[in-house]
């Protein structure tokens, strides 16, 4: 076989393999939206959940999803920022530094099920939160850091050394320096960083069955008092999340339409995604749009 | 001089950018000692109680490794508990070598169709959709594999259709996206000389593909597919759905089987804590750990070695 | 030490020239004595020795990787995490290069500004305000005039005075210098090093950044790197010419140009070498 003939073999064969690629992964979103937006519903996303009959929502799980994720996000952003600053600002290029680099690519590496057993021995347990909603945070927020820091150190990364001695030159530290003048302009890198991340916590389930729990316990939405049980904003609570939810049901299958409620759970929670990716690609650039333009 | 004084004190009095600077670098050396901390509790914790099953119950760590029931409640024939893990860590493996098999030659292919043969589709088409996937909750895998897969695999190998083979393909599914878009990566970051020197040579696309880009981005494309094992071999839920959950040596593909992730998220919740079979499965998240740390390692000598090429 | 225009008394080894200032009407506000740098274990400077008079323009000539921005960068001890800077620099008598002296205090007296044009990702007013801001002016009325001084002074005004909303990053390369410099002297400061300042500006842009150091002089001392001889022979009264990591001669901008006394330095300013 001569080398022509055999390179448009080859080169149709890797057509065949993207193609076919293509089609497992539109079939894949096809399945998941094609199934699950029939199931969508203003009820379906706002009524709780029943447990031996047809005809429940998701209302809590979905309002559940969103609170872990907010706060999740508060506890994480602040520390991921910090270190992410000491990283790439402070750090200087030791073996020190080195371990603590692994130390935190060991953590991004961690199975999400491993953190979360860590989060229900260490929190559940021996901290006596039980499962709550406050357990279920810290879980996600192990799971979030490591990604996240490396994700804010690269947005530092995109901004020049010129910047910061500009800022140096100008009488100002370091700390003023990266407060002021890198972070500004970073901005629009680490939001998109951060939306990105967001989409991670919210579909992650095996961090949470053992610190969240998995039982959504009614709500009262008129009660924003956080220390009572059923208030929406106890961070005490229970709260199964929409995609522990998806896990719960399929495995325990006490609900009829298990399949149903599942399909639209999936669709939620991709369309999230989705919307989450969107944002983060636009809000990116059009932040960075308003910086530079006059 | 008086005035020469004046601007030494000046000068020597430590300013307010002074005193940030020091505020600052201790607030941001905190929360990276804080990571730091974490990545050590979780270490400590899940290995103190991991080994407690060996120091505490007096199992032997030959016994857990190699014993083939997993059946931490009964005493065994020789009188001592079940606790044999080789059905999961089998199980483990098999899946994760599995899935790797079959996601390598199409992530690969796809990056190469990406990067290599067109590169507009592939940034127009492939790599939004790649990225989207990575995202995509495990869960959701695993509810598709379960309302599709799992069928499927009944209807043609009969049984159940859990198993080994729908933990495979869902896990496939899963994986690719991520290994195409890091051997994406692995590909873009051939220098571009490299192809049109072989072009100018005379070969043909696929003889420069194959020789030339293909052989500089090995470590790279090595990486994606160590990375894609690690996901898999750490993925819980998705697998747990499909798998069938029967803590037994796989002995088909399409029979019931479990990982050491399906073992410990069925199994943590119905056990209580420091008996002896809560305490086995933290063995065997302290066994997931460890492949865990294997894999990290294994991705930073693949990387060393690139770098020393 | 070299005292004196006398060339014979030179190390034997190599030519030199280094002159001592007498000027009462611009004292010396800034010299440095015995300074070398470190990059590592690597010598990058042997020996600085020079003095700068108030409110004159001195250019830094050589060629590259001759010490000349290394020499610049130590002043205002900008150099201080990638390099050891020993020896002194004697700011109006005090020696800043100790470790006990606050940098940034310092480097509000003695200000920088770089060969890159590196205007915030902020407007225009906030580029010069905001580090007014922080070490407590506040006071609109007190800014507005500072950012409106300072951009005059540095002949950007008239330019700029109805976008100062506007991102700083949409500013052309010569505008951004400018509001570089503008940036630097809102802070009053004593001495300004500028860092090969237009290398990256078109010829237009580069003739009106003279003008404006030209009248900057009036009020900061200026000490500029530049790789443009024309450069230096226009704007400055002294210049110093560095060569291997060392200070090779240093007089006035006129015996440079039309007398050099060393041979290397001759070679250089006629575009034999460099």
């Amino acid at each position: 076989m001569n080398s022509k003939t055999q390179n448009k073999i080859a080169i149709g064969g890797l057509y065949g393999i993207a193609g076919l690629v293509v089609l497992i992964l539109l079939a894949l979103l096809g399945y998941i939206l094609v199934s699950g937006v029939p199931q969508l519903s203003w009820h379906f996303l706002t009524a709780p959940g029943k447990a031996f009959l047809k005809g429940g929502g998701v209302g809590i799980q979905l309002y559940n999803s969103f609170y872990l994720l907010i706060l999740a996000m508060l506890i994480s952003f602040p520390i991921a920022l910090g270190a992410a600053i000491y990283l790439y600002e402070y750090a200087k290029d030791n073996w020190v530094t080195t371990t603590i680099r692994t130390a935190i690519e060991i953590l991004s590496s961690l199975p999400s099920v491993v953190v979360g057993l860590f989060g229900f021995l260490f929190f559940v347990v021996k901290l006596h939160l039980g499962f709550s909603i406050l357990s279920g945070a810290f879980a996600l927020t192990f799971f979030n850091l490591p990604l996240l820091t490396r994700s804010i150190e690269d947005s530092l990364r995109t901004i020049s050394d010129v910047q910061r001695e500009g800022g140096l030159a100008l009488g100002l530290s370091r700390w003023e320096t990266v407060t002021r003048v890198i972070l500004p302009a970073a901005v629009p890198s680490i939001l998109t960083g951060v939306i990105l991340s967001a989409g991670r916590v919210f579909g992650e389930a095996a961090a949470l069955i053992y610190t969240a729990g998995q039982s959504a316990p009614a709500l009262d939405f008129t009660d924003w008092n956080p220390f009572n049980i059923s208030s929406p904003l106890n961070p005490m609570r229970p709260a199964e999340t929409l995609a522990v939810h998806i896990w719960k049901i399929n495995s325990e299958g006490i609900m009829p339409d298990a399949k149903a409620i599942s399909s639209g759970s999936s669709a939620v929670l991709v369309i999230a995604i989705l919307l989450f990716n969107f944002a983060a690609r636009y809000l990116g650039k059009r932040l960075y749009k308003r910086l530079t333009s006059a | 001089m008086k005035t020469t004084e004046q601007l030494e004190a000046k000068l020597k009095r430590r300013s307010k950018a002074a005193k940030l600077e020091i505020w600052g670098r201790l607030i941001s050396l905190t929360a990276l000692m804080l990571i730091v901390a974490v990545v050590v509790a979780i270490i400590g914790f899940v290995a103190s109680k991991g080994i407690a099953t060996f120091t505490s119950n007096h199992v032997s760590l030959w016994d857990f490794l190699s014993g083939k029931s997993w059946n931490p409640g009964v005493n065994g024939a020789n009188g001592k508990p079940e606790v044999g893990a080789l059905p999961m860590i089998v199980g483990s493996f098999l899946i994760t070598i599995l899935s790797a098999i079959v996601a390598t030659p199409f992530a690969i292919g796809t990056a190469v169709f990406m990067n290599e043969i067109s590169p507009n589709k592939g940034a127009k088409i492939l790599q939004p959709v790649t990225e989207l996937l990575v995202g995509i909750p495990s869960v959701v895998y695993g509810f598709i594999g379960l309302s599709v897969v799992v069928p499927t695999t009944r209807a043609i190998f009969g049984g159940s259709g859990f198993g080994i083979l729908s933990g495979t393909c869902v896990l496939f599914v899963m994986i690719l996206p991520t290994v195409t878009s890091m051997s994406a990566d692995a590909l873009r970051a051939v220098p571009r000389y490299y192809r049109e020197a072989s072009l100018a040579l005379g070969a043909t696309q696929w003889q420069t593909i194959y020789k030339v880009v293909l052989r500089a981005a090995t470590p790279g494309l090595m990486t994606a597919v160590v990375f894609g094992m690690a996901r898999a071999f750490g993925e819980a839920l998705a697998v747990q759905m499909v798998i069938g959950n029967a803590a037994l040596m796989p002995n088909s593909l399409v029979s019931p089987s479990a990982t050491l992730t399906s073992v410990l998220t069925t199994g943590i919740g119905n056990t209580v804590m420091g008996s002896l079979q809560n305490n086995a499965l933290w063995s065997l998240a302290l066994v997931l750990l460890f492949m865990s740390l294997v894999f990290n390692l294994i991705i930073r000598l693949i990387g060393r070695k690139g770098r020393l090429q | 030490m070299f005292v004196n225009n006398d060339v014979k008394n030179a190390m034997a080894m190599e030519e030199r020239h280094v002159i001592k200032l007498s000027d009462p009407d611009h004292p010396v506000i800034l010299s440095t004595e015995d300074l070398h740098v470190y990059y590592g274990k690597k010598e990058a400077l042997f020996e600085g020795d020079l003095e700068f008079a108030s409110n004159q323009i001195t250019a830094l000539i050589g060629p590259s990787g001759s010490g000349k921005s290394t020499y610049l960068r130590s002043l205002n001890r900008m150099n201080d995490r990638i390099a050891t800077v020993t020896g002194k620099i004697m700011y109006r008598g005090v020696d800043i290069n100790q470790p006990s002296i606050d940098v940034y205090e310092m480097r509000r007296r003695v200000g920088m500004v770089f060969q890159r044009p590196n205007p915030f990702a902020k407007s225009i007013y906030d580029n010069i305000a905001f580090a007014l801001r922080l070490r407590g002016v506040t006071g609109k009325h007190k800014l507005d005039e500072i950012v409106e001084t300072s951009l005059k002074q540095a002949a950007l005004w008239d330019q700029v005075k109805d976008d100062l909303n506007k991102s700083a990053l949409a500013l052309s390369g010569g505008q951004a210098q400018r509001l570089c410099i503008a940036r630097a002297i809102a802070i009053k400061p004593d001495i300004l090093l500028l860092d090969e300042p237009a290398s990256a500006l078109d010829p237009v842009s580069t003739g009106q950044l003279e003008d404006t150091l030209l009248s900057l002089k009036e009020h900061y001392t200026i000490i500029i790197v530049t790789h443009n001889m024309q450069q230096a022979a226009r704007i400055s009264e002294y210049t110093a010419f560095f060569n291997q990591g060392r200070v090779l001669e240093y007089d006035t901008t006129s015996h440079i140009f039309t007398n050099p006394s060393v041979q290397v330095t001759s070679d250089y300013v006629s575009g034999n070498f460099g």
